[in-house]
């Protein structure tokens, strides 16, 4: 099965499965660097994204006004918990914000199971970019080609907003010492709600992107999420550079194992966060001392 | 959790020393009275007599309503529901498949209870243990996965608690882990390569190359073998690539690719449940459907609704049952009509496969006339025939496998569907001791009554 077709068409696998990793964890990744707050909702995030994608797909039949409509939708749920929620577990110990982010999963995952049922919802990929893309030596879903492409416009907007803006440098800041910042009289509060917004956005849009991909069900989160913080260690916490490099690597190991045996894909990838945390344990890109 | 634990320790201590004053107080026992016990030739096994002394036995129900097989499990379900309400009120449709009941059964009033396994056997483990010694549980149902039903099996031998199986398309489920107190209604792995086989031969020839995708645990690894042991060894076939993948894997692409570049002309897709689906809209995504055609050996309820009619159009596959058998047999008409009835769709086989499996018991019972679980056992392994919804079926007595039809469909092209839930033809009706294995083929070795 290894052929030169088969492994170009692999690493094209991974590439697409690595961006959608990469940005899911970057919104994992900043909430966690930020907050300090570890997010096991982000999962029913991603699936929610898909969701409220699917809803604003069904209403107007608009691939475009799914993207908006749902990023923005999660942008405002992002907000909604943490102003309701989160913020009452900032000086909680780690295992009360995991308890309860856990358990905020499992309301909205089993919520959307009731409204929805567990019969898969699709979501068709725009007519301009579905069907099969010849690639000479090979043949590609066109979607997934251009989902790299979406992926990486909103990993860049994402990088923009961090790195070119006050708000990006609040928080970039707030990453390295937020008592610090908290003292030069910045409304950190503030900040960590627009950072939980953007986190939860980023999840969410990966999953509108995803939809076409997928069949969407309330499930969809799950086994995304333990992915996810598997790129997060790789990557290194609260590292947005080391989000996409994670979810890069994190994807080709899978697929290109995948060529090989797939039963050791997850293998593997396991192994190389191991190997990552011995070697390397603040991540590839971590910096040392973060928490 | 972690209180939990605590509480059962002091029970067990609190328990260890009940029962050493029971010995105690045993041994105290007049000897006349411990003859006379004795004499009845039946000591308490399992949750027998404790679980029907009342005026209601309970059943233990677990299936999936979360994860990969949520959709089915919830169909299967239904069924379960359905048939305890018939049973409960003496239906017409319960009657013609146990001619002894009245309502209830041996009449006692038949209650449940439902815990979510998640398709996962540890899961469905804790649940039924707990309404074994919560509830005294007398009967065990529910899988959709058979890696569940493998376990609940042991469980059942162990407990000494009858199980009936849910869903399970492993050969192992009444082969090599066959167990005494296991009984499974539905059609197989090896029924469905036996009576699906032959049809593909016939219809796409011989000397083809196909791929198969397996999940990986026992119902994959059964059904992917019967069928390419099937197809080689009649067809000349050959496996050109078999990819595995874990439950419930969130993406089909490295699979697919692979399958892209085997040079394969068939895909036969083991996947169940909602893996199913998505593996199969992604091989449409990929182009590989309908380059390749599809084959489904072990048909997932709800799958042509999920991945769309245009893509099943054409495809064979095997199953339990189908709704339009209502145009053939009149219990299938009775069945699909409550069931619309009460539920407002069409069964699917899973909730057919519930319904039977309690009606089948219901009436061994019956027969038996007695819950005690060896005497309901012997009566399960009397032969006689019984009506079902797919006509006269009987069970076999030396590994508990149901003696019936597998049904072979083949899917309807969109334009053909006569309204949206007719997805299906029925293509032929498998009588099914044509299509099974030597009891003993598969290792079945049923293990003690008592």
């Amino acid at each position: 099965m290894i052929t030169w077709a088969n492994f170009v068409s692999q690493l094209f696998n991974g590439l697409a499965l690595g961006a959608l990793l990469a940005l899911i964890s970057s919104g994992l990744t900043i909430i966690y660097g930020t907050l300090g707050v570890l997010n096991l909702a982000h999962g029913a995030m991603f699936m929610l994204g898909g969701y409220a994608g699917y809803m604003a797909y069904e209403a107007t039949g608009s691939y475009v006004v799914a993207l908006i409509g749902g990023a923005v939708f999660l942008l405002v749920v992002g907000i909604l918990l943490e102003r309701v929620v989160i913020r009452h577990f900032y000086h909680r110990p780690h295992e009360d914000q995991l308890l309860v982010t856990f358990g905020i999963a499992i309301v909205i995952v089993e919520a959307v199971r009731f409204f929805f049922s567990s019969l898969s919802k699709t979501v068709p990929a725009p007519s301009l970019l579905s069907g099969i893309t010849p690639l000479g030596f090979m043949f590609y879903p066109t979607y997934r080609l251009a989902l790299v492409g979406i992926v990486a416009v909103a990993l860049l907007a994402l990088f923009l907003m961090l790195f070119r803006t006050r708000l990006g440098m609040i928080v970039r800041a707030g990453i390295e010492d937020s008592v610090m910042v908290d003292s030069l009289g910045i409304n950190v509060q503030r900040v960590f709600m627009v950072v939980f917004g953007i986190g939860a956005m980023a999840a969410g849009f990966a999953g509108i992107v995803n939809a076409p991909v997928v069949a969407l069900t309330p499930d969809v989160g799950e086994a995304i999420l333990v992915q996810t913080f598997v790129v997060v260690v790789i990557g290194g916490v609260g590292s947005f550079t080391g989000a996409i490099l994670g979810g890069l690597i994190a994807g080709e190991i899978i697929s290109i194992t995948s060529m090989i045996n797939p039963g050791y894909a997850y293998v593997v990838l396991f192994a190389a966060m191991t190997l990552v945390l011995m070697v390397r344990p603040q991540g590839l890109l971590g910096t040392k001392g973060r928490e | 959790m972690r209180d939990r634990k605590y509480d059962m320790g002091s029970n067990g201590r609190r328990d260890f020393m009940r029962l050493g004053l029971g010995v105690a107080g045993g041994l105290a026992l007049p000897t006349a009275f411990i003859k006379e016990a004795f004499a009845q030739d039946k000591p308490p096994i399992g949750t027998w007599p404790a679980g029907s002394q009342g005026d209601s036995v309970f059943i233990g129900i677990t299936v999936p309503r979360t994860g990969t097989y949520a959709v089915q499990g919830e169909d299967e379900l239904k069924g379960y529901e359905l048939a305890v309400q018939h049973i409960n009120e003496g239906h017409p449709l319960i009657k013609a498949i146990s001619p002894k009941t009245k309502k209830g059964v041996l009449g006692k009033t038949v209650k449940y209870g439902v815990a979510d396994s998640a398709a996962k056997p540890n899961d469905a483990i804790q649940a039924q243990q707990r309404f074994i010694s919560d509830n005294k549980a007398i009967l065990m149902t529910g899988s959709t996965s058979s890696a569940v039903a493998v376990a609940l099996n042991k469980l059942a031998q162990r407990e000494k608690v009858l199980y009936v199986t849910g869903i399970s398309g492993s050969n192992d489920t009444t082969g090599k882990d066959c167990v005494r107190y296991g009984f499974r209604q539905n059609f197989y792995g090896e029924t469905a390569a036996n009576a699906l086989g032959p049809v593909l031969l016939k219809a796409f020839g011989k000397n083809k190359k196909a791929a198969f995708m397996t999940p990986d645990y026992t119902y994959g690894h059964t059904v992917t073998k019967s069928m390419n042991d099937y197809l080689t060894k009649n067809g000349g076939w050959t496996m050109v690539t078999n990819q595995v993948s874990p439950l419930g894997a969130p993406d089909y692409s490295s699979y697919l690719t692979n399958i892209a570049n085997s040079g394969a002309e068939f895909l036969i897709n083991v996947n169940w449940g909602h893996d199913a689906v998505l593996s199969t809209k992604q091989a449409k995504q990929f182009g590989l459907l309908p380059k390749m055609k599809l084959v489904i050996p072990y048909q997932i309820p709800f799958l042509a609704p999920e991945v769309g009619a245009d893509v099943t159009e054409g495809v064979y596959a095997a199953t339990d049952f189908w709704w339009t058998l209502e145009d053939k047999f009149p219990l299938a008409k009775q069945f699909v009509d409550e069931f619309r009835k009460k539920y407002n769709y069409s069964p699917e086989w899973g909730a057919e496969n519930a319904y039977m499996s309690f009606a089948l018991w219901a009436d061994a019972v019956e027969n038996a006339g007695s819950f005690y679980p060896p005497d309901v056992i012997k009566s399960y392994e009397t032969p006689r025939k019984i009506n079902s919804v797919v006509g006269e079926v009987e069970w076999r007595a030396a590994d508990h496998q149901l003696i019936r039809p597998v049904i072979i469909v083949q899917g309807k092209k969109p334009s053909a569907m006569r309204n949206k839930e007719d997805f299906w033809d029925v293509m032929e009706i498998v009588p099914g001791a044509s299509v099974m294995q030597k009891p003993d083929a598969f290792g079945c070795n049923l293990g003690s009554y008592t």
